[in-house]
């Protein structure tokens, strides 16, 4: 139907996006394929490949689904930041992936976890990482005639150490900033295979690379926790818009490292 | 295009327009105007209904999604002239003023509590996050929430989910 209409129609997934979009008449697509009632989009899997959530899965099955809390511990951490009760009972994550906004948790979630994200077009099926997804903000790599079907997140170690922070002006709204990041704890008590995602403070998610390597093959002391706060803070190429500057955003991303750091260490403890 | 649906538990067929929003449908080609419009795009929560059990924004719905759905609005929360016990501890609180937010709030709350009865003060105040009142401060609203969670604690041991 995507070929048929020459670029036309616009997929209809949860609608908590396009449909204030369209309300706004920012977007009057001709013609709306609603998606709702594709079966094999929704659901989540696990097994030791790691977990699969079909694109048309809501942010309440996600909420409501146990096992996510050690499978996928990020994803179910971040989905209470994202708007409302009534706005997760029908949201999808895989609407919100496509949508990429930058401003969303999840396309930042789903670059720090090095998911891939699974697509159906004419050309039959891909799998692209979740890094070379997004393009810019509301842009994705996918062409007119595909679908985004799954989202793939790779096994998760009991012991990897993760956090999730982010700031709003209210509960529920967009964050200005926010970041979601794991690291495992090797041997010698050292960090190893740091992820740091960034989310909101910049065009589209992406990690933060410099602040990573300054974590790796360190001990994670306040030392080192504000070193990688100062470098994420630079590293973070956020512009000034109408909710805040660039300084302020710089500045909020390495508050919210340092925040995210000391949540994942007092994890450790906890293990 | 035509659609049946079940609404406060009446099967209901109605002819719609494929880009009519479900809260306009409910008012305009239903009457059941106790749905408030307020934002029409999905931030103030007014337009609250339940779907298939489900707190959803009828706004950001079309009506043509709805076709073969089970649908709650405010209309149906009472039982004749008897209101529901949410309803009662909404008015023993003062829980409104102006009243135009009240439809989503009862709706919203009525969710909640009938799939969690023994929600905390924090969790029922984390949920209305998705509704504005601009009179009430909430505070009546939240005290009003906790009054009625007995009722809800009440049906849900004598019939459980």
């Amino acid at each position: 139907m995507l070929m048929e209409a020459d670029g036309e129609a616009k997929l209809l997934a949860g609608g908590q996006t396009l449909l204030p979009v369209m309300a706004f008449r920012l977007a009057a697509p001709a013609i709306l394929i609603d998606l709702s009632g594709v079966q094999e989009l929704k659901g989540i899997s696990i097994d030791d490949t790691g977990v699969r959530i079909g694109a048309m899965t809501t942010w309440r099955d996600i909420e409501d689904d146990q096992r996510l809390r050690t499978a996928a511990p990020l994803v179910s951490a971040a989905i209470e930041h994202i708007a409302h009760y009534q706005i997760r009972n029908r949201g999808t994550i895989g609407g919100s992936l496509s949508h990429a906004d930058p401003a969303a948790e999840m396309p930042g979630v789903v670059v720090a976890c090095d998911a891939c994200l699974e697509i159906v077009g004419s050309n039959g099926m891909r799998s692209v990482p979740a890094n070379e997804f997004f393009l810019g903000p509301l842009t994705t790599c996918l062409s007119a005639d595909e679908v985004l079907t799954a989202v793939r997140f790779p096994p998760w170690p009991a012991t990897r150490l993760w956090a999730f922070e982010e700031f709003a002006q209210r509960r529920g709204d967009f964050a200005y900033a926010g970041i979601a990041l794991f690291h495992e704890t090797g041997a010698t008590g050292l960090v190893e295979n740091a992820h740091i995602g960034l989310i909101g403070a910049t065009s589209v998610p992406r990690r933060l690379g410099v602040a990573e390597a300054a974590l790796n093959g360190r001990r994670l002391d306040g030392e080192t926790i504000a070193a990688a706060a100062q470098l994420a803070s630079s590293e973070a190429d956020a512009e000034d818009d109408i909710h805040a500057s660039a300084a302020y955003r710089k500045a909020l991303v390495g508050t919210l490292l340092e925040r995210a750091l000391k949540a994942a260490a007092e994890r450790a403890e906890a293990l | 295009m035509n659609i049946t649906l079940s609404i406060n538990g009446a099967r209901i067929e109605v002819d719609v327009p494929p880009r009519m929003t479900l809260c306009d449908a409910l008012r305009q080609k239903l009457q059941l105007t106790g749905t408030h419009i307020g934002c029409e795009h999905g931030v103030c929560g007014a337009c609250t209904i339940i779907v298939n059990g489900r707190a959803v924004r009828s706004c950001l719905m079309l009506a043509v999604q709805a076709s073969g759905a089970t649908i709650t609005t405010v209309e149906g929360l009472a039982h004749g002239d008897d209101l529901s016990p949410l309803q009662a501890a909404f008015r023993r609180h003062h829980a409104l003023q102006c009243g135009f937010c009240t439809p989503g709030m009862l709706t919203t709350l009525h969710a909640l509590l009938t799939e969690e009865p023994y929600a905390s003060e924090e969790r029922i105040r984390d949920v209305i996050t998705g509704n504005l009142c601009r009179c009430t401060g909430y505070i009546p609203i939240v005290e009003a929430a906790l009054d009625a969670r007995e009722a809800y604690q009440r049906s849900r041991e004598s019939a459980p989910l």
